[in-house]
C-alpha cells in the first residue's frame, strides 16, 4: 500500500479527473494478462529481486527520497533469487508496473476539512490542507508472488511429516523457520516482497507521469511526495520484548501491517519523531486512512495494526446485489469517477461488501495500536 | 457473465469463502473432474463465448496423489496465463495410473487480447484451503479455492 501527495486542490483536479483517470488507466495496466511497461531482462528482473525500490530508483522510476519513505527503505536484504523457481520468473517477468485485479486499485483522494484528526502529524506527513488531493495505490508482487506461493506450499506439504507437522488447513502447510525448507522460502518471499516494492515504485513513476502530463507541470512542482509505503502481507525477523526480554521473532503480516511506534530503530529519520505512517485501505466507495504506529501496538500487538476494513460480503452475493454498469454509473452520480477493467470485477467491490471503515478505524484507534491523521476520501479509482 | 447452465459439471459455492472464491468439480471419472474443474477456473477468468480457441496448450504432469495432481495441473492453468499471456475455453484431460499417475492435458484458447475478450477475474492462486478430491458413490468430486 503506497500514499502520494500532491500541492493540487480537488478544485483544481476536478475539472481534469476523467483525463486524469483514463490517462492512467492507459499506463498502469490492470487486468487479466495484462503486461507492464517496464522490460527488464532476466539480469535485470535479478536485480529487482535483490534490489527491490532501490533498483526502480536507480533506473529512473522515481526519485532517492522515495526510498526513505517506504518500509525497510524498499529492499529486503536477505531476498536470495537462487530460491525463486524459474516459473515464477517466467509469472512474473513482464509484470512489473501492472496493478492486478481483485481488491487491487489505484486510487485519488481529497482530504476533507472534518476528516483531518491531528493537523500537526498530518503536516509532517505532507497533508497541508483541506481539499488537498492525494493518490493511493494498492498492489503486491503479482503472479510472481504467487507461484512462490504455491512452489513452496507444495514443498512444504512434503517435509511437514518429517518435521512432525499436522494442520487442520492444508494452506497452513509450513516447516521450522530454521530449518532448510524454511530459510529457503524466506529468501524466496523477501524476493516477492522486493517485486512488490518495485511494482509500487514504478507504478509511482507512472502516476507523477499522469499527472504531469495531465496538469502540464513537473511533478516536482506538483510536490508529489511520497506518504510512505507499506507491506500487507510479509513475514519478518523483528526484536520484540517477550516477558521483560528482548526476543527475535518471526512476525507475519497477513491481513495486517506494520505500525511502529516513534523512535523505533527500524524507521528512517524523517518518521523518526513522528512513529511510522500507517495506510488502512476502505473500499472504493467509502475511504481510506492515514494513521500512524503507536507504543501499543509495539506493546500489544507485535507493532502490527489492521490493513483493510475487510469484507463481510462473498463476491458472488456481491454481484447478485448490484451490477457493475449500474454501480459504476451511481458512483459517477456521488462524484466517483471509476474504470475498471471487468464490470463484474467492479460489483465485487461494491461499498456495501465491505465492513464499514469507520468502525474498523474506531477499533484500532479504541485499541490504541494506532492513531488516526487523516481520514480521505475517494474520488477517482482504476479497479483491475 | 458466463452463464453456467450445467450444474453438473461444477458449481460456484457462494457462502464457503468471503474474499476468495470456492467451487466443486464433479465427474462420472477422472478425466471429466479435471476437465470441469478447469473449465470452472475458464470460466472465472473470461467469458467464453468472447475467446476463439485457436491457440493450442499441451502439458504433461505426474504426481503420486491425485489431490497434487490436480492442483499442480490448475496452477498450470494460470503459469500459462501469466507466462504465455493465454485463456482458455476448451480442455481435454487424460489420465492414466501406473504406480503414480499421469495426466496429459491439451488446452486450447487464444491470447489475452482485452479488445475482442471479456476477461474477469486475474486469479492469484489455487489454495489448498479445503482442497480435497474424493469418490462420492459413482461420482469423483473435486473442492477448490481459488485467491483473487
Amino acid at each position: 500500500m503506497r500514499l502520494v501527495t500532491t500541492n493540487l486542490t480537488y478544485k483544481e483536479v476536478q475539472p481534469k479527473l476523467r483525463e486524469l483517470v483514463d490517462t492512467m488507466f492507459k499506463t498502469v495496466p490492470s487486468g487479466v494478462g495484462s503486461r507492464g511497461f517496464v522490460d527488464a531482462n532476466k539480469s535485470q528482473f535479478r536485480e529487482i529481486m535483490t534490489d527491490g525500490s532501490k533498483w526502480c530508483v536507480n533506473n529512473g522510476y522515481g526519485w532517492q527520497e522515495d526510498l526513505e519513505r517506504t518500509e525497510g527503505y524498499g529492499r529486503i536484504d536477505w531476498a536470495k533469487p537462487e530460491k525463486v523457481s524459474q516459473k515464477a520468473i517466467d509469472r512474473g517477468m513482464n509484470q512489473l508496473g501492472t496493478l492486478g485485479s481483485g481488491n487491487h486499485y489505484l486510487e485519488i483522494q481529497i482530504v476533507k476539512a472534518e476528516n483531518i484528526f491531528d493537523e500537526g502529524l498530518a503536516k509532517k506527513f505532507g497533508i497541508n490542507e483541506a481539499e488537498q488531493v492525494v493518490v493511493m495505490v494498492h498492489c503486491g508482487s503479482r503472479g510472481f508472488g504467487h507461484q512462490i506461493g504455491t512452489d513452496y506450499l507444495r514443498i512444504f506439504e512434503g517435509v511437514m511429516k518429517k518435521y512432525n507437522i499436522e494442520v487442520y488447513d492444508r494452506e497452513l502447510a509450513c516447516a521450522p523457520f530454521q530449518s532448510n525448507e524454511g530459510q529457503d522460502y524466506y529468501k524466496a518471499m523477501a524476493c516477492a516482497a522486493n517485486m512488490a516494492f518495485a511494482n509500487r515504485q514504478v507504478i509511482l513513476h507512472r502516476i507523477r507521469e499522469g499527472f504531469s502530463k495531465v496538469f502540464k507541470t513537473e511533478a516536482e512542482k506538483l510536490e508529489m511526495h511520497m506518504v510512505y509505503d507499506v507491506a500487507h502481507n510479509i513475514a519478518k525477523l523483528e526484536e520484540h520484548i517477550i516477558d521483560g526480554h528482548k526476543k527475535k521473532l518471526v512476525v507475519h503480516r497477513k491481513g495486517s501491517t506494520r505500525a511502529f511506534p516513534p523512535h523505533h530503530p527500524e524507521l528512517a529519520k524523517l518518521y523518526k519523531e513522528t512513529g511510522q505512517p500507517v495506510i488502512i485501505g476502505g473500499s472504493m466507495e467509502t475511504g481510506s486512512f492515514l494513521l500512524v504506529g503507536t507504543q501499543k501496538a509495539m506493546d500489544e500487538t507485535f507493532g502490527s495494526t489492521a490493513h483493510g476494513s475487510g469484507r463481510t460480503m462473498s463476491r458472488a452475493a456481491a454481484k447478485h446485489q448490484v451490477r457493475g454498469e449500474q454501480l459504476q454509473k451511481d458512483m459517477e452520480k456521488r462524484g466517483i469517477y471509476v474504470k475498471a477493467t471487468s464490470m463484474p470485477g467492479l460489483a465485487e467491490e461494491a461499498g456495501f461488501a465491505y465492513k464499514n471503515i469507520n468502525d474498523v478505524i474506531n477499533a484500532v484507534a479504541e485499541a490504541g495500536i494506532s492513531k488516526p491523521v487523516v481520514g480521505l476520501k475517494p474520488v477517482g479509482n482504476i479497479k483491475g | 457473465m458466463n452463464i453456467n447452465n450445467d450444474k453438473t459439471k461444477y458449481k460456484f459455492l457462494e457462502d464457503v469463502a468471503i474474499a476468495d472464491i470456492a467451487f466443486e468439480a464433479y465427474g462420472k471419472n477422472l478425466n471429466e473432474l479435471f476437465e470441469n474443474a478447469a473449465l470452472a477456473i475458464f470460466e472465472l477468468s473470461a467469458e467464453l463465448e468472447t475467446i476463439d480457441a485457436v491457440k493450442k496448450e499441451e502439458f504433461e504432469l505426474e504426481n503420486e496423489k491425485l489431490d497434487n495432481l490436480l492442483y499442480d495441473f490448475l496452477s498450470e492453468i494460470l503459469f500459462l496465463k501469466d507466462s504465455k499471456y493465454m485463456v482458455f475455453k476448451h480442455v481435454h484431460a487424460t489420465i492414466k495410473e501406473n504406480k503414480k499417475y499421469k495426466l496429459k492435458a491439451v488446452l486450447e484458447g487464444d491470447k489475452i487480447n482485452p479488445e475482442v475478450q471479456h476477461l474477469e477475474n486475474d486469479i492469484k492462486a489455487v489454495t489448498m484451503h479445503m482442497f480435497e478430491v474424493k469418490k462420492e458413490k459413482n461420482q469423483w468430486k473435486a473442492t477448490v479455492v481459488v485467491d483473487i
